[in-house]
């Protein structure tokens, strides 16, 4: 076991960097990361219009997130490298692949979570908003989300564990993500897979349990807080 | 923009892979789920149970098994695990079909883990003196469960073990990585052999969502027919 460490301990936690591209966990904890991110105003653009009074916006995007959400994300990554190029118009690497399919797929499910959010409200908070003569954008801006996010908090904690999870289908289109490296060095070492796989089961478990504590820990203040 | 033409892929030999792998996706589904939820109800009775170490057992197995992604559960049950049987057992194991039994042991210990939560939080949102009362009416023990905890705990229950069911179905597609011949994996090798990538890909995601909405139409179904009553 320590053998194995020594040899390949570097490669499973950067990958071929800086000889080579970037891969193994620190791709994973970036590519998660960005992924997260970039999904964040995806989702809330998602979420607001879901919840919108014009039934031309609401329709098309209820659709959208069933349909990506009605959808395995492997499929969602095969669309990604399919579509990709046909939009940019050049070849998409694997990474750009996999963070457009995160982006659109946590959005949907953001979305989600920002629609449970407003609809949580009570309803006399929009009411009085606009009785305030706030406008709609006014009312959504500066009372509706404000507090909508901070009760949303502990399932965007939980949505960063399940794209740390997500990113792990990178290694079905050869991202060198942490599973993908993994996989490399059984196919090195060949006579210790239990060992290898452990090691990657354990170090996922360490970054999600970590995270899901945290989410718990903020879910339990936010309730102390309400009451 | 490409134009759908589903004629290549809906006769021959295309379209016997991809309703066998439409038929295996469904067959996995079923089969884990019939497995996962006995496990899933031990579970969340270990997590409900009155002695500590039976309470640690149950968190322990949930949070390990949803720390950790579906793909590792996969590939460690496939490469991993076999290793820890003798060897007779292991010959045996590779003679089968050890792919499909693989995904099918990854896909139930990870299913259950979520429908241990579901099945618990459904117990515990149906209050204490629902049992106690009943018990005090002359009900024994099966009885009050039977006609008093049971059908409060079920209307609530069983939407979100029906959403879960929902996750499986679309779990199944990464059985794929360790080759067991599902749905993503025919598609693949539809593609391959096809050169129809953009039909392939359309009419597969067309057959996940098919499915998803059958899913879903049960749960808004029963949510119509058994809403779930606030017990005061």
């Amino acid at each position: 076991m320590k053998e194995l460490i020594d040899v390949y301990g570097l490669y499973f936690l950067i990958g071929q960097y800086p000889n080579g591209p970037l891969g193994g966990l620190a791709l994973t904890v970036l590519l998660a990361s960005l992924g997260l991110l970039l999904a964040l105003p995806l989702g809330l653009l998602l979420g607001l219009a879901r919840v919108s009074p014009l039934a031309w916006v609401r329709w098309p995007v209820s659709g959208l997130v069933f349909v990506v959400r009605g959808t395995p994300l492997l499929m969602v990554v095969f669309w990604a490298y399919f579509f990709l190029p046909v939009v940019t118009g050049h070849k998409t690497g694997q990474f750009d692949t996999m963070l457009g399919a995160l982006v659109l797929f946590d959005g949907a499910y953001l979305a989600e979570i920002v629609r449970a959010g407003l609809q949580g409200l009570p309803k006399g908070q929009f009411e009085a908003a606009r009785s305030l003569g706030l406008s709609y954008g006014q009312a959504m801006r500066r009372v509706l989300l404000p507090q909508a996010l901070r009760h949303m908090l502990p399932s965007l904690v939980n949505q960063f564990v399940s794209t740390i999870k997500e990113t792990s289908l990178g290694t079905i289109i050869g991202l060198s993500e942490l599973s993908y490296v993994a996989n490399q060095i059984n196919a090195q070492v060949l006579v210790k897979p239990l060992q290898i796989y452990s090691v990657l089961a354990l170090s996922y478990f360490v970054m999600c349990f970590g995270l899901s504590r945290l989410a718990y820990a903020l879910e339990s203040r936010l309730n102390e807080a309400r009451t | 923009m490409p134009i759908l033409d589903f004629s290549a892929l809906l006769h021959g030999q295309f379209r016997d892979w991809l309703v066998s792998g439409f038929l295996f996706s469904l067959q996995l589904t079923g089969l884990t789920l019939v497995l996962a939820l006995p496990l899933a109800t031990l579970v969340a009775l270990l997590r409900m149970a009155p002695s500590r170490p039976a309470r640690a057992l149950g968190f322990l197995y949930v949070e390990g098994v949803r720390s950790v992604p579906l793909i590792v559960h996969m590939l460690f049950w496939y490469f991993g695990a076999p290793e820890l049987l003798p060897d007779r057992t292991r010959q045996w194991l590779y003679s089968g079909n050890v792919e499909a039994i693989a995904a099918v042991v990854a896909l139930t210990l990870y299913s259950a883990a979520y429908m241990a939560e579901d099945i618990r939080s459904g117990l515990r949102a149906v209050p204490r003196t629902q049992f106690e009362a009943a018990r005090a009416l002359g009900f024994s023990f099966l009885g009050s469960m039977r006609r008093v905890i049971l059908p409060q705990a079920l209307r609530i229950t069983v939407p979100p073990l029906i959403s879960q069911t929902l996750n499986l179905w679309k779990d199944t597609s990464i059985a794929t990585v360790i080759g067991v011949a599902e749905l993503m994996y025919q598609a693949q090798r539809v593609e391959t052999a096809s050169f129809r990538g953009f039909d392939t890909f359309a009419l597969v995601t067309a057959a996940y969502l098919s499915v998803s909405v059958l899913i879903t139409a049960l749960s808004v179904g029963f949510q119509h027919f058994f809403p779930a009553r606030a017990a005061s």
